[in-house]
């Protein structure tokens, strides 16, 4: 998994509520059987006409706006458990997603794939979204060892949450499972207390 | 204190905790299908480890798979090479697979109940939002990603935080012609489709102790539409009686065993939640969803609501409909009954019954999707694949089908389908297609009237 540490950047603002995995990538894409090339079909359908020519009132068909921070409106990521929502908005090359709340399942799979999910207040999101409107130039700024967002030139911060064990996950490039193989014996001895 | 239902099936399967919160949470039931799992088993050759305890796991294929003479070769290349490396990985990691065909496939949230390997008081998971679904029995059950898919693979457990506790009361009774696809319809229009994210829901109260165990399935499927993790319901005699004698549920001195530890499995009096709700089953009326996510549900006697804001008005462009319009009286040409939400056989009687005599409209298309080769072989030997043929209605071989669109049941751009699935997102059942998500009863009287109507009128 790739580390993450710091990250500064321009944005891409998706200004919508309830954005589910079915946006994110969707069912007919998911018969790949590996975890790369799902970022060509990111948004396919809010991203592309039916005859796969862009939509140019679309952010992603925006030149105007680039960088490798989504933005994007409360409950982001809610619907399927698909992991591929996740792997397709990293294959595209974001790094993290704003929002002022995350599905659970989706939060979860993107802090496995090294994606790191910033929850912000009502209010951050508001200042962010309308300051990206204003200048598609601004960076944000995402620190994840201090756990800090901010907007430099408004002068605006604001810490996010995240367990501390996935934090240090994230910052290492470590993932779950080589954490649970190594309690096996463990995991046995839990096995006979059950019965 | 006392415990809620939900800490005392956690608790039960705590391994370990780490520091921060965390909790290594023991698995004891794997399902898996052929879409969420070829990069986990590609992860384990990578780290050239097996699946740590083969016989936890359950693989069926489902999502994928042509409702149509299943008994030759998937025609569509990218779907057969899928169910095809399914085939492979579970041959080779010896993981027991109900395939395309076999005499107890399905969909994975329906083949676990009724085969009886879904049983109170387990934990359960699926690379699927709607292992919910088990959550009826009286299981912590949910939805995974395939990283997780690979965890439990390598190590039978999962890291978790444990999720906030919800209790949504349900007293009274429900009103004839009200199923539990409109009462959780409802709930999620109450709550909307991110009211309960960050926690899991216990469904109790007078009107859900008197639901079949069938019905409480499709309440705690959609528990993921209001984005919980899951949602449960308490064992008691009716749980105990659907799985007595079922093919995999405990047998003679052993079920004797698990019942006394099943009677254990309630919310203690004086357990605390952190959220709690109270409905009243007569406030419910047959639902119909208006929008493009299930919170946007309204009865059928009710009008769209007035909002404002980018999200509403992009969802009303995208399904054609105008605030303070009734849905009842609009023309639909698709019919889709079907999913892990309403697929089983007292889905199946309701409609064959109501059907029964009658003729779809001609405009409209109708399917009938079971859920399971069980409950396909079940409506075939009471009759009901005859009755809904005589009807118009095209009865299906089982799986996934038009609920996602992934095979070739789809719902063409810009058409209307009254659908018994769970998701009436955009360009979920295809791109453009247009859902509008109801109870079975409400989509068999869709399609004979070829509109939206209410059929206690």
């Amino acid at each position: 998994m790739q580390k993450f540490t710091l990250l500064r950047t321009t944005a891409v603002p998706i200004p919508m509520e309830d954005i589910d995995t079915d946006q994110i990538i969707p069912a007919r894409f998911l018969k790949a059987t590996t975890r790369e090339g799902f970022g060509d079909n990111l948004f396919r359908d809010w991203r592309y006409q039916a005859d796969n020519t862009p939509k140019p009132d679309f952010v992603l068909n925006n030149p105007a706006y680039s960088g490798k921070v989504l933005v994007a409106g409360r409950n982001f990521g809610c619907g399927s458990s698909r992991e591929h929502a996740a792997w397709a908005i990293a294959d595209y090359g974001f790094r993290a997603v704003v929002s002022s709340f995350f599905a659970d399942i989706f939060k979860g799979n993107a802090l496995n794939n090294g994606l790191l999910p910033v929850q912000v207040s009502p209010d951050f999101l508001h200042q962010l979204f309308s300051g990206i409107e204003q200048d598609p130039g601004i960076e944000v700024e995402i620190d994840l060892e201090t756990q800090t967002i901010r907007i430099p030139s408004k002068g605006l911060e604001e810490t996010f949450p995240i367990d501390p064990y996935k934090r240090v996950c994230l910052i290492n490039g470590f993932d779950d499972i080589d954490y649970l193989i190594s309690l096996k014996d463990k995991i046995a001895e839990f096995e006979v207390s059950m019965g | 204190m006392g415990k809620t239902l939900f800490d005392k099936i956690w608790d039960a399967h705590i391994v370990t905790s780490v520091e921060g919160g965390m909790e290594v949470v023991y698995i004891d039931r794997h399902f898996i299908h052929e879409v969420t799992s070829p990069q986990a088993f590609d992860g384990l050759r990578a780290r050239n480890i097996g699946v740590f305890r083969p016989k936890q796991t359950v693989a069926t294929a489902d999502h994928n798979v042509p409702t149509k003479d299943q008994h030759l070769p998937i025609r569509e290349a990218l779907s057969r090479h899928q169910v095809d490396a399914l085939i492979h990985n579970c041959a080779d990691f010896g993981l027991e697979l109900y395939g395309l065909g076999h005499p107890l496939s399905g969909h994975r949230a329906v083949i676990g109940p009724e085969l009886g390997i879904t049983q109170p008081g387990m934990t359960i998971v699926c690379g699927d939002s709607h292992t919910s679904t088990h959550g009826a029995f009286g299981c912590i059950a949910f939805g995974i990603g395939t990283s997780q898919v690979e965890q439990v693979f390598a190590s039978q457990c999962l890291l978790q935080s444990r999720p906030k506790r919800m209790r949504i009361n349900v007293e009274g009774q429900l009103g004839a012609g009200v199923y539990a696809k409109d009462l959780i319809l409802y709930i999620i229009a109450q709550l909307t489709a991110a009211g309960g994210t960050g926690y899991f829901v216990e469904y109790a109260g007078s009107a859900i102790r008197s639901l079949s165990m069938e019905a409480r399935m499709t309440i705690c499927n959609m528990s993921i539409e209001m984005g919980a993790r899951g949602g449960l319901v308490a064992p008691d005699q009716t749980t105990f009686d659907y799985l007595q004698g079922r093919q995999f549920a405990p047998q003679g001195a052993e079920w004797e065993n698990a019942l006394a530890y099943w009677k254990t499995l309630y919310s203690d009096e004086d357990a605390v939640f952190d959220k709690e709700f109270t409905f009243r089953a007569e406030d419910i009326e047959p639902m119909v969803t208006y929008g493009t996510n299930p919170g946007m549900g309204l009865g059928i006697s009710q009008v769209i609501p007035t909002e404002t804001g980018q999200s509403f008005e992009k969802s009303l462009e995208y399904m054609g409909f105008k605030p303070g319009e009734s849905l009842a009286g609009k023309p639909i040409q698709h019919v889709f009954i079907g999913s892990c939400t309403n697929s089983r056989i007292e889905d199946l009687r309701l409609v064959a019954e109501f059907v029964k005599g009658k003729k779809k409209a001609p405009h409209v298309s109708a399917m009938v999707v079971p859920g399971s080769q069980q409950v396909a072989a079940q409506a075939k030997a009471e009759g009901i694949d005859r009755i809904l043929e005589e009807a118009g209605f095209d009865f299906r071989e089982p799986g996934c089908s038009a609920c996602l669109g992934m095979n070739e049941d789809k719902i063409p751009a810009g058409a209307y389908c009254v659908s018994t699935s769970n998701r009436n997102f955009e360009g979920r059942q295809g791109p453009g297609a247009r859902t509008i998500l109801a109870s079975p009863l409400m989509a068999a009287a869709a399609a004979i009237a070829g509109e939206i109507v209410d059929f206690r009128k």
